[in-house]
């Protein structure tokens, strides 16, 4: 075996001081093998060690929740006896090297996550985030991306309800995707990962090992250069025709009573799964590489150990159940194989032809993984009211901003993902948050991915804040009681004081607004370093959170729903055009302060328009979000086919607001406001409750005809229609790429 | 799965059917849970590697999915798995076989239906409404539709673009035996002739692309395909 050279360790991506360590931990020099085990483990993707100090700030508990951070998803209980399980995750890398099967083996990842955990997945949401819309590549990579998710999810036969899409230059290098499964278990039978007692046996499942992705992990954890594309052979492949099997094969047997643990393989394969297990179980593991399914022949024990290979779960039986267990995966035709035992040592003993490949205390793999307080630069949030042009005239600004790369319609999208498979698809993409019933009841979940980058980079904390509140406003705005949240961290390189920055205070951000909101964080995942030649993306904390319906019959839908309807703003507006799509798009810029998050207020209002859906007195919501009320009333106009005349009293907008023009007005991104369509007969009875519980609210305009009218300003439907479908079909399918703005 | 009521109003049938289910799948519960609300009654599962039909069965049905992961070609493995004996052999005894999406496929594999599901013509997956006409309401699977009826059922699939030889298509018109096509301006997928699912000669097999068992539910965007598993109720239970 190769001896350890300060070239190898940095290789390996282990600093001097992590190595030295090692040694220290080790009171030896680490073999080849373990120097492997040693640089996955402490990978920044798999150890957080830059932000486990941060991280516990945030709040994980309620009474509702059965499962926090730490294990393969969160698990939130939701009655009945039902339990939602959940979590995000990102792909962002290998994504942006080979975007088919990083983003497929993104989503058949986070499936696995939840299925580890006993739960049937039964929705998909995906946050994408590209570079400029005119950068060479983004074409290629938004047609691979969705391709890969498309490719995977529907094989799987789980539907992709929802998610985001965003364009900007700071992903240009650095593509985002990440991926969030939903999946539905029985409260009393979830799956952990804990191999507790010695004597178990270990079992492979799953598909063979071969030598693809070694290093992922690694790979994920450090900034592009130049020779990005040189990286490929560390992305995966995957297949969700065996993720299905799986899938069905590892429900047959959690419906036995044969498991003690399960934790799929996902990055860093073989090692992180039985180091991990063995870590939470207090036990040992000592594995018999002899005895792994291999797809090819000669591997070393070295690509055993660090292959991520996809489709592969470890799992630790109770002794004496391995037939039972084989039966099961023989029928769905998978790889079966007893690979080793759990013993009372404490140790990972990894053999390979008869011969002590690896002998390493488990606690220097996990507890002992280095962990950073990084320094970091506190900067104050960007200020100021940018100027902008008052006379604009709306219709002509409205048209292009629907018409833009962040607010067109993503149908071009999410016509290639099945999203009505599994039956229960009460609303589908295209609303403020999908909504599945839960089979064979009234309950419905609702789920949400949500941040808005631009917002967090002007101010990491404010932008945290609103990220939170956005997905519970969205999960409000279908009348569902938000239950809990996971959050999906990408950011730039944590060793640069500015991006430390950045992360602590949306952490900060998103736990204030986690506490306010009543909205805890259960599971999460961390994508740093997602720099390209030293330019970092914009901070994106993506979060993914779930809600709650009684009854699904009583779900809220954006669209107009009739003629006559009386159009009701709730929240204030204040006219705040900092940072607003408005600027960016038609101003050119990008600049001012993020729009401020009051989450009492934000607390206030949600409940507020979820007590009226829930009671049946309110059909039609929207929540007011980028681009301001005017799009955000288009979009109802269109998602119902139905026109709308707007006629807002004077004096709409709130005190001390920065400016009083009806650009402000209508494209501000104020926060905390919803839209309500309500037949006439009940508005003085939601005005008069609004103002008992002091919540703002305003008729604003009423529902009917072909037109969206404002200010003078007559836009038909089929105008609007135009400008909001066009963008997407046309961009993917023009022969040249459009011209820089 | 929980139990559900059937629909009230309905009178409980005695029509018994069977889904089977092949390696990916996924359309399988879909179309007995339609099924059994609306017969009220269990569906049968029946595993591929088996290599007979549960006793009494009227109806078999051949789910949407991504049988054998779509290798090959679509529907080709699960044409030659063990059951697929046992499913010509009772569509040859006149029993009705309801291939949906990837069972149309494995119809088309099995030669139990003409011609051939290729590629959707613009090469990308496809998920929405889409409007039908029912051409042919002389079946046991339309009777409850009218000859000319628009419907919406939804669809769900990368290749539906059904192809055959000049021939063939004349003959399938000639026979009545177009069941579904696409509505002019709704053609997802470039299929020949807007054709959506053809009958077999003894109009005892259906092949169809969209998807009937994901419009049995106001809930889910509408009730269409309800009068497709009614018609079945009506003629075999």
């Amino acid at each position: 075996m190769s001896a350890i050279t300060p070239e190898l360790v940095a290789e390996h991506g282990l600093s001097t001081d992590e190595y030295d360590r090692i040694l220290e931990l080790l009171g030896r020099a680490p073999n080849l093998v373990e120097l492997g085990i040693f640089s996955v483990m402490w990978s920044e993707h798999c150890s957080y060690k830059s932000t486990r100090v941060h991280l516990r700030r945030l709040p994980t508990k309620a009474p509702w929740v059965i499962q926090g951070p730490g294990e393969n998803a969160g698990v939130v209980d939701i009655g009945d006896g039902d339990a939602a399980v959940f979590k995000m995750e990102s792909h962002n890398h290998p994504s942006f090297i080979e975007p088919y099967q990083g983003a497929a083996t993104g989503v058949g990842g986070i499936m696995r996550d939840v299925f580890t955990m006993g739960a049937r997945p039964i929705a998909m949401l995906n946050a994408l985030r590209f570079g400029a819309p005119q950068h060479p590549k983004t074409r290629h990579l938004v047609s691979g991306v969705v391709a890969g998710i498309g490719g995977y999810g529907n094989c799987m036969g789980v539907p992709t309800v929802g998610g985001e899409v965003n364009f900007h230059p700071s992903y240009n290098g650095n593509i985002l995707v990440n991926a969030m499964c939903v999946g539905l278990a029985r409260a009393d039978n979830i799956f952990l990962s804990a191999a507790k007692g010695a004597g178990n046996p270990v079992v492979y499942i799953g598909s063979k090992t071969g030598r693809d992705g070694i290093h992922g992990a690694t790979m994920a954890s450090a900034e592009f250069g130049e020779d990005a594309q040189e990286k490929r052979p560390t992305v995966q492949v995957g297949d969700p025709f065996t993720e299905k099997l799986l899938l069905e094969a590892c429900l047959e047997l959690m419906a036995t009573d044969a498991i003690i643990a399960i934790q799929d393989m996902g990055a860093a394969g073989l090692t992180s799964s039985s180091a991990e297990m063995a870590d939470k179980g207090g036990s040992g593991i000592e594995l018999d590489l002899d005895k792994v399914p291999q797809r090819e022949a000669e591997m070393t024990a070295y690509e055993m150990m660090l292959s991520e290979s996809q489709e592969r779960m470890l799992a630790v039986l109770k002794p004496g159940r391995e037939k039972q267990a084989e039966a099961i995966f023989k029928k769905w035709e998978l790889d079966f194989a007893v690979i080793g035992i759990t013993t009372l040592t404490d140790r990972l003993v990894v053999r390979h032809k008869g011969q002590v490949v690896a002998d390493l205390p488990v606690g220097a793999l996990s507890n002992a993984a280095p962990l950073y307080e990084r320094p970091f630069e506190r900067r104050p949030g960007l200020s100021g009211v940018p100027a902008y042009d008052r006379s604009r005239p709306l219709g002509e600004c409205l048209l292009r901003l629907l018409g833009s790369p962040d607010l067109c319609a993503r149908r071009w999208i999410w016509e290639q993902y099945d999203h009505t498979v599994m039956n229960d698809t009460v609303q589908r993409p295209g609303g403020d948050a999908a909504v599945v019933r839960i089979h064979a009841s009234q309950k419905g979940l609702a789920m949400t991915t949500d941040v808005t980058p631009r917002y967090c980079f002007a101010d990491p904390f404010e932008g945290g804040k609103q990220a939170v509140a956005e997905a519970c406003r969205n999960l409000s705005a279908v009348g569902a009681r938000p239950l809990a949240a996971t959050d999906n961290l990408n950011f730039g390189n944590p060793q640069k004081p500015q991006i430390m920055w950045q992360i602590v205070a949306a952490i900060d951000g998103i736990a204030e607004a986690c506490r306010v909101l009543d909205c805890p964080i259960v599971s999460g995942n961390c994508s740093l370093y997602n720099e390209t030649n030293g330019e970092g993306i914009l901070p994106t904390p993506t979060i993914g959170a779930i809600g709650l319906l009684s009854d699904v019959q009583r779900m809220a839908s954006v669209g107009f729903k009739r003629e006559g309807d009386v159009l009701l703003l709730v929240g204030q507006t204040m006219g705040h055009l900092g940072q607003s799509v408005f600027l960016r798009e038609i101003e050119g810029r990008e600049e001012g302060a993020a729009p401020p998050v009051d989450l009492l207020a934000e607390r206030t209002h949600g409940s507020f328009v979820r007590e009226l859906i829930e009671a049946g007195r309110v059909d039609t919501c929207h929540d007011v979000g980028d681009g301001g009320l005017l799009v955000a009333v288009s979009e109802m106009a269109l998602a119902g086919g139905i026109g709308v005349m707007l006629a807002p009293a004077e004096g709409l907008l709130g005190p001390g607001a920065a400016a009083a023009d009806a650009v402000a007005f209508w494209f501000g991104e104020d926060q905390g406001r919803y839209l309500l369509s309500v037949p006439s007969e009940r508005v003085d009875a939601i005005l008069s409750e609004a103002k008992r519980r002091q919540v703002p609210c305003w008729p604003i305009g009423q529902v009917g005809g072909e037109q969206l009218v404002v200010d003078g300003t007559k836009l038909s439907l089929a105008q609007l229609r135009g400008a909001h479908e066009g963008w997407f079909p046309a961009y993917m399918g023009a022969s040249e790429l459009p011209p820089v703005n | 799965m929980r139990a559900k009521a059937p629909i009230p109003g309905l009178m409980v049938p005695s029509m018994r059917a069977a889904v089977i289910v092949f390696p990916a799948s996924n359309c399988d519960r879909d179309a007995a849970s339609a099924l059994e609300e609306l017969t009220g009654q269990k569906t049968q599962m029946v595993w591929h590697q088996q290599n007979e039909l549960p006793a009494g069965v009227d109806l078999v049905v051949l789910p949407g999915g991504f049988s054998y992961g779509d290798y090959l070609r679509t529907g080709a493995m699960a044409a030659h798995s063990n059951i697929m004996p046992a499913v010509r052999a009772h569509a040859d005894r006149g029993g009705a076989v309801l291939g949906i999406c990837n069972g149309f496929q494995v119809l088309t594999e099995t030669h139990m239906l003409p011609g051939v599901l290729m590629r959707n013509a613009g090469l990308k997956f496809v998920c929405h409404m889409t409007e039908l006409v029912v051409s042919e309401s002389q079946s046991a699977f339309t009777r409850k539709y009218t000859a000319g009826q628009h419907v919406t059922f939804p669809v769900a699939h990368g290749e539906g673009n059904y192809t055959a030889d000049e021939a063939t298509l004349d003959r399938l018109e000639g026979e009545g035996r177009v069941a579904f096509r696409y509505a002019p301006g709704h053609n997802c997928n470039g299929s020949m002739r807007d054709i959506a699912g053809i009958l077999s000669e003894k109009r005892n097999v259906l092949g169809l692309m969209p998807h009937p068992e994901r419009v049995c539910d106001p809930l889910l965007g509408g009730t269409d395909g309800r009068a497709l598993f009614q018609s079945l109720i009506e003629t075999l239970g």
